[in-house]
């Protein structure tokens, strides 16, 4: 109840009596022109918190975690270290005092070796051979093992992360800062890490945890800091909150539920994959080893797993970037369509919403009517003899921008002017309005804001009332519990049995991507072989 | 025994261009800058090269000469590709028109003149050992510096510090950058070496190759040089291998015309490219991952701020 007391009474220094935070900002503030990313924002850290920081996509999280690292300037306002004020001039300046990063998309070298990544991000004032000593020590008292000379494309996701925190722990940091760093793991995997962040925390350190998982802040975290659209809505303690008010206050309205309406039917194989292997296509890549599954009209299959599991590679294959010698292995509406090319699918009725926006799923310089052109070409009756119908393209926009509440400046924008949010339900709305009968989607609501991933989330789920079959890829175990009929887990380019969603529990999901097998008598008998 | 020697020799003398100018730009290039500009930067350093050994008498004046003179023009090229941030692959390209122009102009008043080339070791015993006498105790200062040069800067890509952040500019720009390590910086620096050895290797041609300048006298090499960095897939020792070979190339080409093999010269000449081809093709088929080539290599980075 102290630290609570702490929290809403800024003046009585109960707990911290006499000294003062170990980081402060006081009134931070950075503006890109006449944006502003920061404004007047004042944080305090004490030494033994984990201090969460709250907020939607381009709310200003990340804006404040670079200048705290000294990667850009404050435009205004200071920053406080130890009660003093400070100017970092650069990250090696913020390590040296003790200020350590984790980065979301990690700062790693792909053709350089787990050492020489460690080494690069320490100030190289010992020599490569006692830093390699000090690496296998580090590694070792925290339980984050580590093969130093192996090359970092060679290595998953989750000894990825832990290069770059040992990386971080090497300096001894009093301060660590990690940005979203459960993103890429498995529920196993994110519990490893909670224990090693609650061992730093009793060692005296303080951490500053970037998330939007919320359940994980009020497990993990003592204090709470809330963006939204770069103002500091709130400080709170997360205990004392809910799930749902901490999201009220991230999002500042309430979120709409998402409801699976009534009178969903199975009805005949829409979509179906026999024993699709597929080599792999460069470097760095995924081989697909036997996918096989049956995806009925009205329903809704969830495909779960790490990133970089051979989730991009399905895609590719069931969208035709990819084709098969064998035209069996995919199956839509009945007709072999393997080594179909991607207009021809369209054709069949397939629709396809790959996971990257810009550059993939729009051209990002094209207007939004000559976007829906060019997955509409095929099938929606956008061209007359070679010529482009103009009025139906601007159409089937405005049509997306009604159905959908996409929010543009002007009727017929660039694709990259509009937001994340606004342009995946832009491109959503694009497929499901050509009323497809099969519609493979790749993480529907990555990087989208809480509202537009509900409206995104409902169509999916109307779409197969419609009678369509709908395969959604998603890394968020939430989101596919939400919407999903069955989940099914892909790990090293496989893919698991899929479980119905009231069996897939997160232990179970969680095990299976990490890779392990459900049933003991079959994971004995993999060793063995 | 004698054209045995004699041969070596000559494919020594006309591979060294060829290493020296590579050298730079493989350094360049591991920082994850492509400069197209090698044989503009060459043609440059030769001109002002002759220039300064005839102005002075001194081969090393010359040389630093065209030193100068290469540097300057891969920082014309720094200014473009690395502060204004433009294409990288169109720079380097205007960088060589840019050059085979301004080499014409330097060079114009002192074709036909001629200057007393660099002067070879003599080492008595040892130069006098037949076969391999000269040609290990009988070189000119660039073929031994061409040979320190490639040395030092393996140690330095691998052994030390620097030659690491360099080679992790080159891998991930953004990375670097997220580091705190000055990836503009870095990268001019490593355009800065890439020049001065193209117009080191320039300036070795009217200085010790032939004792006199005409336009166009690079004819070809810078481009070799690049096709070179790509064959020895960014590595310094099979960067050595590799200049030798095409050095090779060149002069038996001469020597085949000579004995009258029939086979036509334009497709000797384009046989360093062909093997660069070749060695691509089967580099990228035996791959077992990782990339070969610096993965942010012509890349155009911009820091925000």
């Amino acid at each position: 109840m102290q630290a609570h007391q702490r929290m809403f009474d800024p003046t009585s220094n109960g707990l911290h009596s006499g000294e003062p935070p170990l980081l402060q900002t006081l009134g931070l503030t950075k503006c890109y022109g006449d944006f502003l990313a920061n404004d007047s924002i004042d944080i305090d850290i004490w030494p033994k918190e984990i201090h969460a920081l709250l907020g939607e996509n381009g709310a200003g999280k990340s804006t404040l975690v670079k200048a705290i690292y000294g990667l850009i300037q404050p435009s205004a306002g200071e920053i406080r270290w130890q009660g003093k004020p400070i100017v970092l001039s650069g990250p090696s300046e913020a390590r040296s005092r003790g200020i350590g990063m984790v980065f979301q998309h990690f700062s790693l070298f792909d053709n350089l070796t787990v050492a020489e990544n460690v080494a690069l991000g320490l100030d190289g004032r010992e020599s490569f051979k006692d830093m390699s000593a000090r690496l296998e020590q580090v590694s070792k008292t925290y339980g984050l093992p580590l093969d130093p000379k192996r090359e970092v494309w060679q290595l998953s996701v989750g000894e990825r992360q832990r290069i770059e925190i040992v990386r971080a722990l090497m300096q001894d940091p009093k301060f660590l800062i990690l940005d979203e760093p459960t993103a890429v793991l498995t529920p196993q995997e994110a519990d490893q890490l909670f224990t090693v962040l609650e061992r730093l925390k009793a060692e005296g350190r303080a951490i500053l945890y970037i998330s939007h998982k919320l359940e994980e802040v009020k497990r993990l975290c003592d204090t709470a800091t809330i963006l939204r659209g770069g103002k500091q809505v709130e400080t709170c303690n997360p205990r004392l909150e809910t799930a749902a008010s901490l999201a009220r206050m991230m999002v500042g309205s309430e979120i709409k539920q998402v409801k699976a309406p009534a009178g969903r039917k199975t009805t005949v194989p829409r979509l179906v994959v026999n024993d699709l292997s597929l080599a792999r296509g460069e470097a760095h890549r995924v081989r697909l080893e036997h996918i096989s599954f049956e995806l009925k009209g009205g329903e809704i299959l969830g495909i779960a797993g790490v990133a970089g599991n051979g989730q991009d590679e399905l895609f590719a294959a069931l969208s035709g970037e990819r084709l098969s010698k064998d035209p069996g292995t995919v199956v839509i509406e009945g007709i072999a369509a393997g080594h179909l090319s991607i207009t021809r699918r369209r054709k069949l009725g397939a629709a396809f919403v790959p996971e990257e926006r810009l550059g993939h799923g729009t051209a990002p310089r094209m207007k939004l009517s000559e976007n829906a052109l060019l997955t509409g070409h095929a099938a929606s009756g956008m061209v007359h003899h070679g010529f482009i119908d103009t009025a139906a393209t601007l159409k089937t926009v405005d049509r997306a921008t009604e159905t959908f509440d996409v929010r543009k400046a002007k009727r017929d924008p660039e694709a990259a002017s509009l937001s994340g949010g606004n342009l995946q339900k832009f491109i959503v709305g694009r497929e499901i309005l050509r009323n497809p009968a099969v519609l493979v989607v790749s993480q529907p609501t990555w990087g989208v804001d809480a509202g537009a991933a509900a409206v995104i989330r409902q169509a999916l789920l109307d779409l197969a009332t419609a009678g369509a079959a709908v395969l959604v890829t998603s890394q968020d175990l939430d989101e596919l519990a939400e919407i999903a009929d069955r989940i099914a887990v892909m790990f090293h380019g496989r893919l698991s049995a899929p479980l119905a969603t009231s069996e897939a529990t997160r232990e179970k999901l969680g095990l299976l991507m990490g890779g392990s097998s459900l049933e003991p008598k079959e994971a004995a008998h993999a060793v063995g072989a | 025994m004698e054209l045995a020697e004699a041969i070596i020799l000559a494919v020594l003398a006309a591979s060294t261009p060829l290493l020296i100018a590579a050298t730079g730009e493989l350094v360049t290039e591991r920082s994850g800058v492509l400069n197209l500009g090698v044989e503009g930067m060459m043609i440059v350093g030769a001109a002002c090269g002759f220039a300064g050994a005839w102005l002075t008498g001194s081969i090393f004046i010359g040389a630093l000469f065209g030193i100068a003179a290469g540097t300057l023009m891969s920082l014309i090229f720094a200014l473009m590709a690395l502060g204004l941030a433009v294409n990288q692959v169109a720079t380097g390209l205007a960088l060589t028109i840019l050059g085979v122009g301004l080499s014409g102009l330097i060079g114009a008043g002192f074709v036909g003149e001629r200057i007393t080339p660099a002067v070879h070791l003599t080492i008595p015993g040892l130069t006098d050992i037949p076969l391999i006498g000269r040609v290990l105790f009988g070189e000119d200062a660039f073929v031994y510096f061409s040979i320190a040069l490639i040395i030092g800067v393996w140690w330095f890509l691998y052994r030390s510090r620097a030659g690491l952040i360099l080679r992790a500019c080159g891998d991930n720009h953004v990375s670097a950058h997220a580091l705190g390590y000055p990836v503009l910086r870095i990268r001019t620096f490593a355009v800065m070496f890439g020049g001065a050895c193209a117009g080191l290797a320039g300036a070795y041609l009217p200085l010790a190759y032939t004792p006199f300048f005409i336009p166009g006298m690079t004819a070809g090499r810078g481009w070799i040089a690049l096709a070179l960095v790509v064959f020895s897939s960014w590595r310094p020792g099979r960067l050595v291998v590799g200049a030798y070979l095409f050095g090779a190339v060149t002069i038996l080409q001469l020597h085949a015309q000579g004995w009258g093999v029939g086979i036509p010269s334009q497709f000797m000449s384009a046989l360093p490219y062909l093997a660069t081809v070749t060695v691509l093709v089967l580099l990228s088929r035996t791959r077992t991952g990782g990339s070969t080539a610096p993965a942010a290599l012509g890349t155009v980075f911009v820091p925000d701020r």
